[in-house]
């Protein structure tokens, strides 16, 4: 009995030196392989008398047992010890920067988020998007809009004119995007509720003035919209753009040719810090916006009946509100494609303005 | 339009506060635009110089000892020529902010003397240009009051900004009236009394152009002395920013703002003959009072005796008849002028003075003869001289515009709930005369208001009057339903093409519509019909035939910034015709250096490569999907429109005749026209040209059939011709069943000498899908053969061996 314990003494010394599974799959096929030192000893069993038997067995099967889970718990020290110095040696500087998304990197321009501010509060106060051309007749942008041939108010909007054509006419860059309040109530009974944003041209360059801007209209036409009703609308709006609860605005009477009465509008505001104005509070007053009930003439020349239809419209500065809003102190800017003003001053296209979600939250 | 707060008092009588008075202005429509309350005057106090001695080191310096009211006399170091003892003028204490050299005043030491404060000349203070010398007060001032208040120059001035509706308040006296009517005060009697003249006007008027001038009234003064007019004239003058000249044409510059009636004076000894109103002559020259010579037209009204043109109708005198100091028999000429043609002819001749300011807004009528005998009054005061009778021609008097006012009509398009007897006061109190006792009444206008047309005009005068503070906010009544469809097909398709561009790492410029003729040419635009008359600058001079001439000259911007790599798209408006349909919807991008959709420049796990054609396609393709267009259905050809790099660059097409997108790189001469340098490539995709999606009954999607089948890939390499294209080998392996193979997707080309010449490889991966039964190697087999042959048939390809 005494080999066995020396056996035993040997196998558990050499389990224990085994210093990787090889050498571990080593010591087990010595000692249990086929011709291993315990399985030579199980097969001596067989040879045995019954009472050597009783004894040398459970004491030869025990040693067995004995080594088989001495060998699996060596195993499983070194396969935990091989996958620690695998992970290790795989180790990667996670501090290297990955390249940015580019969802990430594009951007959406002030001019193009704000429209899409402006179309979601209009939308849910019922109004459509409409739209028209640039390039426009004298018609459109001021015969129909009841600007008299020769009045001192088509001079104030300094137009950009093309070449005559055969007949005399000569075509226009639109001065303000009311000619599609006329295009639009030429081809939609009322009622109408639309806001039109686009691009608008006059000759004028400086801080606050380009040649080209962008401007958006609003239209209202049915059988009661007053100026009570036109109150409620740029106030809620004034709010919900300006994300504020509550602003304070100054309707004055003011003059259009397409508007009667007409009026412009001040917000109130706090312009005590440079480079940042505040809506809702404050003792600056700015001016906004311009707006009045649809002048009869103009209903007229668009085929309506000023005893019967009424109705009001507004026009602002897209580029104007943007600035007001998000800080922008040149409007030069909006239109030279600076890649420094873009990235700061865009917008990442995933961010959509909604109600839902708030305008710019 | 300026006037200051004694000038208003002149004719309202009021305790209203500046604040008040200008807060009403604004609100009832003549909108405050500034006030200058002359506060910067305040510190410049009246001084006598005691003594002048002539400064130790310096010629023409002097050392003053200067009196200036409180404590003993200061020592200050003086320049000007006429500094001497015993002047009396305007002294700045050091810490005074001097407004004409923008300077505050410290303590000085001009070579060695010390120097505590200034003596002031007028252009310092910003009254005058006047710079000769300093201020030498005449008469008795005393020291050591504020130099402003003793000059009346501490007169508010307020500027209001007039909408071009309101002729009547081009006067001081018609923003009275205005104030009063707003419960501001009471407006004084206006009221001229007419002068008794001497004898007939010896100089005659004919009015030969009647439809020019519907009235002419003209009167002369004999015995006239001109000079300086008095000082309370000068001093509302200059506060309103005119120059006094002499006293009768600051009467007429006067009576101008007083009453928005403006006047002109001939030198009657300069008239030779009678006064003749005609249509000038085409090429006839007047010197106009501004010592410049205009050449008239046909088209415009002249004032001519036997000399020629003596003045330009409403608009500026002539030099020749001009009033100066040496004028003794004065012509004053009130008369009407017709506003259209006073407007074309000033806008013609480049001209802009008070006179048709107010002609082209339209004077009152009623006040022509007034105006006369107000002005002839003045003269007389403050010139002396007789007057002859006023000579009155044309004038036929003044039919008033009666209006049919509803009395609901407020109410209607205000909301404003106003009283009846309100309603009519507020209409009295400004002059209309309303009549009838229905509720419509007959309101007759007065001749001071040529803008009040119809009933809304009178809606905007009770409803400014009454207060548009009044009115409440109303909500606009709720359709009572969801809001359906807000944007077009068309405005979808445009928001989207933004956020799929973006999204792709590109940033949304908006560019201007005006471009250079020669890029507008290059793009194939240029044409006449789309060039500005009158361009702000030359090189906006043409709308865009297409936005990539614009995005090019921006990437190159930003390069020259020192930012080379750049993706920038616009989604807006190009032209190629002056018709509503001529302007498209487009979008466009370009891409520059190495601005790649995955990222740019150097990056340690690989750089960037150059953008090439292959980037402008894939932008395009993804405004293509974003916009809806049927992509499985458009084909790409190679070849684009001229500007592109003829062998890198595609057109996108949807049948045969739509092109819905050209994409690729720029054409060297293009490059080289536009004055730029790549690597570049851009696309444009013509959004408006994507058919309208079918109408579709339902939303439901078609059923989707999963197979239980495993899908497998097998791989072919081709060898074809190196002109084959893709796509077409692409769709011949596709084709060769159409049911099981669901996907070919090109995964390596390549061209080498051992393939031979004009040769390459191009392999493929064909996705397989059962969908009925495992498929057995037979079946793989005569499908491969399939593909082999198809590709063959198609392409002339063989396996690669």
């Amino acid at each position: 009995m005494s080999d066995l314990k020396t056996l035993e003494a040997t196998l558990m010394a050499e389990i224990e030196a085994a210093g990787d599974e090889a050498a571990i799959e080593a010591v087990r096929v010595s000692a249990l392989g086929k011709k291993g030192s315990i399985s030579e000893r199980l097969k001596t069993l067989g040879s045995m008398s019954p009472e050597e038997r009783q004894q040398a067995g459970p004491a030869i099967n025990g040693l067995k047992t004995r080594v088989t889970d001495a060998i699996s718990t060596r195993k499983a020290a070194l396969r935990d010890v091989a996958i620690e110095a695998r992970l290790a040696a795989e180790k990667l500087d996670v501090t290297l920067p990955v390249r940015q998304s580019p969802a990430e990197r594009g951007r959406i321009h002030p001019i193009s988020q704000v429209i899409d501010e402006i179309t979601a509060i209009f939308a849910d106060m019922g109004f459509s998007v409409a739209e028209g051309p640039d390039i426009e007749t004298d018609h459109y942008n001021f015969t129909a809009l009841n600007f008299p041939e020769g009045h001192p108010a088509r001079e104030m909007h300094d137009t950009f004119f093309f070449p005559p054509d055969e007949t005399g006419e000569r075509k226009l860059l639109r001065t303000h995007t009311s000619p599609v309040q006329i295009r639009t109530m030429e081809v939609q009974e009322p009622p109408i509720r639309i806001v039109i944003p686009g691009k608008t041209y006059r000759q004028d360059s400086d801080a606050t003035h380009t040649p080209m801007f962008h401007q958006v209209e609003g239209l209202v036409i049915d059988k009661t919209a007053n100026v009570a009703n036109m109150r409620w609308v740029l106030e809620e709006f004034c709010k919900a753009y300006f994300e504020v609860p509550s602003v304070k605005m100054r309707f004055r009477p003011s003059f259009f040719p397409f508007t009667e009465p007409s009026l412009e509008v001040d917000i109130q505001c706090d312009r005590s810090k440079p480079g940042e104005v505040r809506f809702g509070e404050g003792n600056d007053w700015m001016e906004i916006l311009g707006c009045g009930m649809v002048h009869p003439n103009v209903l007229r020349f668009a085929g309506l009946d000023p005893d019967v239809y009424q109705g009001f419209a507004w026009g602002m500065g897209i580029d104007r509100i943007a600035m007001l809003k998000y800080g922008m102190p040149d409007l030069r800017a909006f239109f030279d494609a600076d890649v420094r003003w873009l990235q700061h001053y865009g917008f990442r296209p995933l961010d959509m303005p909604t109600l839902f979600a708030g305008l710019s939250a | 339009m300026k006037f200051t707060l004694s000038w208003l008092k002149e004719h309202l009588e009021t305790d209203a506060s500046l604040d008040q008075i200008v807060e009403k202005l604004t609100m009832i429509g003549l909108e405050v635009e500034s006030v200058d309350d002359k506060a910067a005057l305040k510190p410049f106090v009246i001084a006598r110089v005691l003594t002048a001695e002539k400064h130790p080191d310096a010629d023409k310096l002097r050392v003053l000892s200067v009196d200036t009211g409180s404590g003993d006399p200061v020592q200050v170091v003086c320049g000007a020529p006429n500094a001497r003892a015993g002047l009396v003028g305007a002294f700045a204490a050091p810490g005074t902010y001097v407004p004409g050299i923008d300077t505050t005043l410290s303590v000085g030491n001009i070579r060695g003397v010390e120097s505590r404060g200034m003596m002031c000349s007028e252009r310092e203070l910003m009254l005058s240009d006047e710079h000769d010398g300093i201020i030498d007060i005449v008469g008795d001032a005393p020291v050591g009051t504020p130099f402003a208040t003793w000059a009346g120059l501490d007169d508010p001035v307020i500027e209001i900004g007039l909408t071009p509706n309101r002729p009547d308040a081009t006067g001081v006296y018609g923003i009275a009236r205005d104030l009063a009517a707003a419960g501001l005060g009471m407006l004084k009697d206006g009221a001229v009394a007419p002068v008794s003249g001497q004898g007939p006007c010896p100089v005659k008027v004919t009015i030969e152009a009647p439809d020019l001038c519907p009235g002419f009234a003209l009167r002369l003064v004999r015995g006239v002395k001109n000079g300086p007019s008095p000082k309370w004239l000068q001093q509302r003058l200059l506060a309103i920013g005119l120059r006094p000249i002499n006293a009768l044409v600051d009467i007429t510059n006067y009576i101008t703002f007083d009453r928005g009636r403006p006047l002109h004076v001939f030198d009657a000894a300069k008239v030779k003959g009678n006064l003749v109103v005609r249509h000038a002559r085409n090429g006839e020259k007047v010197l106009g009072l501004d010592e410049r010579e205009y050449e008239l037209t046909s088209e415009m009204c002249a004032i001519a005796d036997e000399n020629g043109v003596e003045s330009i109708a409403g608009i500026m005198g002539g030099e020749h008849s001009g009033c100066d100091e040496n004028t003794t028999d004065v012509l004053i000429e009130s008369a009407l002028w017709n506003p259209m043609v006073t407007a074309k002819t000033g806008r013609e001749l480049g001209i802009v003075t008070d006179a048709r300011y107010r002609f082209e807004r339209g004077v009152d009528p009623e006040f022509m003869v007034p105006g006369l005998e107000l002005a002839t009054r003045m003269v007389v005061e403050l010139c002396g001289g007789e007057p002859s009778e006023a000579e009155v021609v044309g004038y036929e008097g003044y039919t008033p515009n009666t209006v049919s006012l509803p009395l609901a009509e407020v109410e209607r398009l205000t909301g404003l709930d106003v009283p009846r007897a309100e309603s009519l006061s507020i209409l009295q109190r400004l002059g209309f005369t309303p009549s009838g006792e229905g509720d419509t009444v007959e309101v007759f206008v007065p001749s001071w208001r040529p803008d009040i047309e119809g009933k809304a005009d009178l809606v905007e005068e009770v409803m400014r009057i009454h207060g548009v503070d009044e009115i409440a906010p109303q909500p606009l009544p709720a359709h009572n339903t969801v809001n359906g469809k807000v944007l077009t097909t068309l405005q979808n398709r445009t928001r989207a093409a933004r956020r799929a561009l973006a999204v792709r790492g590109m940033m949304e410029a908006v560019t201007w519509s005006f471009i250079p003729h020669e890029h507008a040419k290059l793009f194939g635009g240029g044409a006449r019909a789309l060039q500005l008359a009158n361009p702000i600058a030359a090189d906006m001079s043409d709308m865009r035939p297409s936005l990539l001439p614009g995005l090019i000259a921006a990437a190159q911007r930003n390069a020259d910034r020192g930012f080379a790599d750049v993706a920038l798209f616009e989604v807006s408006g190009a032209y190629e015709g002056d018709h509503p349909e001529g302007q498209r919807r487009l979008a466009a991008g370009v891409r520059r250096g190495t601005a790649r959709m995955e990222g740019q420049g150097r990056h340690w796990a690989g750089n960037a490569g150059n953008v090439g054609v292959y980037d402008a396609k894939a932008d395009a393709i993804a405004v293509l999907e974003a916009c809806g267009a049927p992509v499985d259905k458009l084909m790409v050809e190679a070849g684009g429109p001229d500007w592109y790099h003829p062998g890198r660059s595609g057109s996108i097409k949807l049948g045969p005749k739509v092109v819905l997108a050209t994409f690729g790189e720029f054409h060297p001469r293009a490059l080289e026209t536009l004055d730029v340098s790549g690597p570049l490539c851009g696309f444009e995709v013509f959004v408006d040209a994507i058919p309208e999606p079918k109408a579709k009954a339902t939303r439901t999607k078609p059923r989707l059939d999963i197979s239980p089948f495993q899908a497998v890939k097998r791989d072919f390499a081709f060898v074809v011709g190196r002109e084959v294209e893709a796509q077409t080998l692409v769709k011949a392996a596709a084709g060769a069943d159409k049911k099981l193979i669901t996907g070919v997707r090109v995964f390596d080309v390549f061209e080498g000498a051992s393939l031979g010449a004009d040769k390459k490889s191009v392999a493929i991966e064909v996705s397989i899908q059962p969908t009925d039964k495992t498929l057995t190697d037979e079946d793989f087999e005569a499908l491969a053969a399939r593909i082999v042959e198809n590709v063959g048939k198609q392409t002339g390809g063989e396996l690669r061996a």
